[in-house]
């Protein structure tokens, strides 16, 4: 290998690069195309269908344009009001129970014991089966009648008798938030286990030399290190649990009385529930603009908090 | 390492109570199946039981044969879920290969805003785009068919596919691609000999994570855009456990347990991979 062949090389690239300027940019337009394309039809147009309708009395039969009409009735409508502040409470409850259960499980599996990669794989299964299969298990689980919560509280005297979980408002919120947290956590903790990992031992080493005890090592070195994915993780998490739609459609379908009704259960129910497509549409538009609104200032405050901690 | 160690040593106190807390965490993250199972093993009287039992000794695996004959398309809906996360599967890696490849090595105008765009159709995934879905897919004549699960499906995990693909195609050395360049190889020739076969291990992560996606996803797409009962998926097909008078839990129980059968093998084969590969675009960021 002589420098004259690397030479030569290099002369190769750079004429290449120079002759595959234009065609570089028609072959990215032909591999991404057929996705775009895709997206373009599926997700795109129906999108901008669903801003149309949202002006439109629709339903079976056909439409009417009613302008503004569904989003005055949105705005007048007290229960609307309450089915948005229901969805934020549901969102940050169960994302922060997320994240606290995710890093306290990434902490678990991060210390230096035997049997930790199996552990590692036994928290999994939540995230790999259907939502809708570990619901079923659920469903179980709540059961008043033959459920082992209902049961253990008798057991321990905590129950006086069979309680059902999912009849009562209170109880079936927070029972559709501990099953979404089941599904949600194993992600988060996976995330965090590996960003955990990716921190360099010297830092943790400098610390230790220094006396650095373990609680001031994770405050000081841990925490502000896994800075980013945490905060990736809790805009992603609070995303997909804003959207949860499966888990409380199963557990109650929104009820008791629409205890747990969230916007993503109420839109359901509105549009393909009883078929009023123009009402469904203007409630969509307005998830669409509460989600955008929130990853916005969002990620200002992230912005601010990461440069704060100083980390990129 | 060795500094690490000895960091790292635990007391014996402080080693049990790891274990317990891993222990606590592990409950709760597989309470459900525990007792899926044990449902599954009880026959149904003994479900009736006051007061309630924990454990008994005429635990049996009947449900798992019973319950073949209580919802007879069973099996048809067990097919069904795989039919469909494969093709799911199948159409959106081929939707995805090459899109990823384009964002991870070459340069062209929009890149990051179009990036950016994919990524958006992720807020949008799920119940939010099932009106207008239910709109097109009537329009198209597709509802009540394999596509009318399958389309939405390969909709929403092109963006993820994209993503994680393009995170793993990245950590390919470039090297190889010029070396084949420089032998004359066209892009496309370069594409499909030199940079597929390197990324194989990435496309089966990436494939895995799509499948475990799309199986999950069904259930959704099938209540809404499906209700030709020979289709159903077996989320969906469930339900036909409870019936009219009686729900027969034990067999619906195990029933769930088989359903999910090929994605935990999937999983548990493909794991160490999985968890790597998942985690290798989260750590860069």
């Amino acid at each position: 290998m002589s420098e004259l062949s690397e030479l030569q090389s290099a002369t190769d690239a750079h004429v290449r690069s120079k002759r595959t300027v234009l065609p570089e940019k028609w072959f990215a337009a032909f591999l991404i195309g057929p996705a775009l394309l895709f997206i373009l039809v599926i997700v795109a147009w129906p999108l901008a269908e669903t801003v149309r309708l949202s002006f439109m009395e629709a339903g079976l039969g056909g439409e009417e344009y009613v302008g503004l009409a569904n989003y005055e009735e949105l705005l007048e409508s007290k229960r609307f009001h309450q089915t948005v502040l229901r969805t934020f409470y549901w969102m940050f409850i169960s994302v922060g129970l997320k994240l606290v259960l995710g890093l306290i499980g990434a902490m678990l599996l991060n210390a230096a014991i035997p049997g930790r990669g199996l552990f590692r794989v036994l928290i999994m299964p939540p995230w790999v089966i259907p939502i809708a299969v570990g619901c079923v298990g659920w469903l179980w689980l709540y059961n008043g009648q033959f459920g082992v919560l209902s049961g253990a509280g008798q057991y321990l005297g905590i129950l006086d008798g069979p309680y059902e979980f999912l009849a009562y408002k209170r109880s079936a919120f927070y029972s559709a938030v501990v099953t979404d947290v089941w599904v949600g956590t194993p992600m988060v903790t996976l995330f965090l286990l590996a960003a955990m990992q990716g921190v360099s031992r010297d830092l943790y080493e400098a610390a230790w030399v220094d006396g650095a005890g373990r609680c001031y090592r994770f405050r000081r070195i841990t925490i502000p290190q896994i800075m980013p994915v945490l905060v990736t993780m809790a805009l992603y998490s609070a995303i997909f649990t804003f959207n949860s739609f499966d888990i409380i459609w199963i557990l109650t379908q929104g009820g008791p009385r629409g205890a747990s009704t969230t916007l993503i259960i109420d839109t359901y129910k509105v549009a393909i529930g009883n078929y009023k497509f123009g009402e469904g549409a203007a409630r969509v538009v307005v998830i669409v603009i509460l989600l955008s609104a929130f990853a916005a200032v969002y990620m200002i405050l992230l912005n601010k908090l990461l440069r704060r901690y100083g980390s990129k | 390492m060795g500094a690490n160690k000895m960091m790292d040593r635990y007391t014996k106190l402080q080693t049990v109570g790891l274990y317990a807390a891993i222990a606590v965490f592990l409950l709760f993250m597989l309470l459900p199946f525990l007792e899926m199972f044990l449902t599954s093993l009880r026959p149904l009287q003994h479900l009736f039981r006051r007061p309630y039992q924990f454990w008994s000794e005429d635990f049996s695996f009947d449900a798992y044969s019973d319950m073949w004959v209580t919802v007879p398309l069973l099996g048809r809906y067990i097919f069904n879920s795989i039919f469909i996360a494969t093709s799911v599967t199948f159409l959106t890696m081929i939707f995805v290969v090459p899109a990823a490849y384009a964002y991870a090595r070459l340069d062209f105008p929009f890149k990051s805003a179009s990036l950016a765009g994919f990524l958006a159709v992720n807020m949008f995934a799920g119940a939010v785009l099932l009106i207008p879905l239910y709109r097109v897919l009537r329009m198209m004549g597709l509802l009540n068919t394999y596509w009318a699960m399958i389309v939405p499906g390969v909709a929403f995990l092109i963006p993820t596919g994209i993503w994680l693909l393009r995170s793993y195609l990245e950590k390919i050395p470039r090297e190889l691609e010029e070396a084949a360049f420089v032998d004359g190889a066209s892009r496309m020739y370069t594409l499909r000999r030199v940079v597929l076969p390197l990324a194989t291990p990435g496309l089966i992560v990436v494939g895995v994570t799509v499948f475990i996606s799309a199986y999950s996803q069904q259930f959704i797409f099938a209540i809404t855009f499906n209700q030709t009962r020979e289709l159903q998926p077996l989320p969906a097909g469930l339900y036909e456990f409870i019936g009219y008078q009686s729900v027969t839990w034990n067999e619906m129980m195990a029933a769930a347990l088989v359903g999910v059968l090929p994605v935990m093998v999937v999983f548990l084969f493909l794991q160490k991979y999985l968890v790597a590969g998942l985690t290798a675009g989260a750590v860069k960021e």
